[in-house]
């Protein structure tokens, strides 16, 4: 069990962690089903800080290089029927769950054909077909609604899960402890998975939190947690196999704490070493050390499982889907003007 | 009518849940008082014990993460009806409210939406002051997504709860404790569609339009009863539904009259009224008003607690009838 004085230690010390992960006992495919899910989300979201870069894309975009094996390590355990709420670093939480390249491309874009059809941008994306119910930049703003997706799962006793991803920011947010307390006494079907990267938008968790470690408010309301690397797709997936099958099972909400690190910075391309406190190029340098992929890769390949052959035949095919995805997103229409009023309810007033 | 249920609009409430539990299994309903008897008045007795706690949850201290969770919920397919038995306190919820539940349908392209009703409850008058008293219907009529709905009559606080609860798109159903004790003989329920619901003539005249909502459409039609002993008629509106506000009634009723007085339990800067003024300012025919518009709301301060400034505060049926009279002399309210 956690205490209240709990603290990261090593897991959060950018010059631990480096060494190849541990993957005996992982079925193969599963490892590369993990290696190709992981790259191509940090090819997509290349992609997009390339084209925001350039000013192709408008609007902002909040990209999480770095933290690609939280959402795939625990989307492992999640099926299209269970229910997703992300926040505002969301493309991973998204494309980890089976999302379209094309459909969130056309939604940065601003297009009719996006996952929410072109209303949205990258902070409120939409793809429930896959079990992403909806992301939105609010801080903690959809907390409380995957509290209430667990909550309606619990009273009709289907088996489904809810997922809220949140980050060491939003846990201090009144309603994420509101919502954590209410999910305990109602035994709602959630799980909060805290990406803890260290940093809200600019300022480190040590200015923020007497801890670092996010895990103490899952004691203080009595929730299962766990914590652990969120560099390591292994452990991250573990964790997550436990706490889904408590869920399932009916035994209460649960909380992993996942500790990452975001390579650039809070919004857009840049590395952001200039703002904050405590967020400097050697850190940085310290954290791409300890990448979530190479890590993997590197025990992939001496377990025999993986080559740079094979590394580069997958990287030519994600760079030409990426590339046809995004040349058709940005070739398909904008929603008609009538979306702007069309939308905003279920039905217009006076019309059937 | 014949057959019919005698009711108070408290009761009526009741009945509109009892309606809804019995036939919708996705309704449950969750809040602050729901086991206890004295939070909201006679609207929700025993339906805890009649449908149980699973469905009639009496929630911890948590306004915001209640009424997220009622969306959350409402996202997931159910329908939830979340329960404020104050409205002051609700302030806790905006973000539920107003950032996501308003907004869900617009941002994911009309895709999903989140089908939650938010009953608020306003409670004033007996001294209970700043916190205790708030009318803020005007704020969430200012929000596109969400529906507004007042009810000012027995039959409207079951039919429109029940409508609330059925329309697809989150609801603030607000209802006052003003009116709890307004008995009526009711039809059996029939399933109405809130789209299709807006403002309602209650009162046929000619001389002047009286337009409000709520309890202050009870002050609207008792000073009207008054006025028509001194030879005055009135048209009376009911907006019933505040957002989206249809204002085609309004518009033909004042076309007719040529005077409009609009009373609104709110505050007059950028309140009810004032919108209701506004929409009769750009639409009556120019020439077609005998009269300067004129609004009686509160005064634009906190809510008092001794009893002789409250009685100041609050507009009465003798306020509005005085109002009216002024109106129809040509003269201004300030």
């Amino acid at each position: 069990m956690i205490g209240p004085l709990h603290m990261l230690g090593d897991l959060a010390d950018p010059s631990k962690h480096q060494e190849d992960l541990e993957i005996e006992g992982v079925a193969p495919d599963t490892l590369v089903s993990w290696l190709r899910s992981m790259l191509s989300i940090r090819m997509v979201e290349q992609h997009l800080a390339a084209m925001r870069r350039e000013g192709v894309i408008g609007g902002p975009v909040h990209l999480g290089i770095g933290q690609e094996a939280v959402a795939v390590g625990v989307s492992e355990f999640l099926s299209p029927s269970d229910m997703v709420f992300g926040a505002h670093r969301s493309h991973a939480h998204l494309l980890a769950l089976g999302g379209s390249i094309h459909g969130l491309f056309a939604e940065v874009l601003g297009r009719d054909t996006g996952l929410s059809r072109g209303m949205g941008g990258s902070m409120h994306l939409w793809d429930q077909p896959n079990g992403f119910y909806g992301s939105v930049p609010i801080v903690a703003g959809t907390v409380p609604l995957a509290v209430g997706a667990g909550l309606a799962s619990k009273l009709r006793g289907d088996p489904n899960i809810s997922v809220s991803y949140l980050g060491d920011g939003a846990v201090e947010e009144g309603g994420v402890q509101e919502s954590l307390n209410l999910a305990r006494v109602l035994g709602a079907r959630v799980l909060f998975v805290v990406e803890n990267n260290l940093f809200s938008s600019h300022m480190h968790i040590s200015l923020r939190q007497p801890s670092d470690s996010t895990a103490r408010f899952a004691a203080a309301h009595d929730i299962t947690s766990e914590v652990v690397d969120g560099n390591d797709v292994v452990a991250v997936a573990g964790a997550a196999e436990r706490l889904v099958g408590r869920i399932r099972r009916g035994e209460g909400p649960a909380f992993l704490e996942a500790v990452t690190y975001r390579w650039l910075g809070h919004v857009d391309w840049r590395e952001d070493i200039d703002v904050g406190v405590a967020r400097s190029a050697v850190d940085v340098a310290l954290w791409k050390a300890r990448d979530p992929l190479a890590r993997l890769e590197r025990a992939m390949v001496t377990a025999g499982l993986w080559s740079g052959e094979m590394r580069r035949k997958a990287a030519s095919e994600l760079e030409t889907e990426i590339a046809s995805a995004w040349g058709r997103a940005a070739a398909d229409p904008w929603p008609p003007s009538s979306a702007l009023l069309d939308r905003v309810y279920a039905r217009r007033a006076g019309s059937r | 009518m014949s057959g019919g249920v005698i009711h108070n609009y408290g009761t009526a409430i009741r009945s509109a849940f009892e309606y809804l539990l019995d036939r919708y299994p996705e309704v449950f309903i969750l809040g602050q008082g729901l086991w206890s008897p004295w939070y909201v008045g006679n609207t929700m007795t025993d339906l805890d014990k009649r449908f149980g706690r699973d469905r009639i949850i009496d929630t911890p201290v948590s306004e915001l993460a209640t009424t997220g969770a009622g969306v959350g919920a409402a996202l997931a397919g159910m329908r939830p009806i979340v329960i404020h038995p104050r409205m002051d306190f609700m302030l806790y919820a905006m973000d539920a409210i107003v950032n996501q539940a308003a907004k869900w349908s617009h941002m994911v392209g009309g895709q999903a939406h989140s089908g939650v009703t938010i009953r608020a409850i306003i409670n004033r008058g007996g001294e209970q002051g700043a916190q205790h008293s708030q009318a803020l219907h005007a704020w969430f009529a200012h929000i596109p997504g969400l529906r507004v709905v007042m009810p000012a009559t027995v039959a409207d606080a079951r039919d429109l709860l029940i409508a609330s609860v059925c329309c697809p798109d989150p609801v603030v159903y607000i209802d006052d404790r003003w009116l709890y004790e307004l008995t009526a003989e009711l039809p059996p329920i029939e399933e109405r569609d809130l789209a299709l619901e807006g403002p309602r003539m209650v009162n046929e005249g000619s001389d002047l339009t009286l337009v409000g909502s709520g309890f202050s459409t009870e002050l609207a039609l008792r000073a009207a009863r008054q006025l028509a002993e001194e030879g005055v008629s009135c048209d009376v509106i009911d907006l019933r539904v505040l957002n989206p506000l249809d204002p085609g009634l309004i518009v033909k009723s004042v076309t007719k009259t040529g005077r409009l007085l609009a009373i609104d339990g709110g505050w007059r800067t950028c309140g009810m009224a004032a919108e209701v003024l506004a929409l009769v300012s750009e639409r009556v025919p120019p020439g077609a008003l005998g009269a300067r518009p004129a609004r009686l709301t509160l005064p634009d301060a906190p809510a008092p607690t001794s009893r002789v400034l409250e009685e100041l505060y609050y507009p009465s049926v003798r306020s509005v009838r005085d109002a009216a009279l002024k109106v129809l002399a040509g003269g201004t309210l300030d």
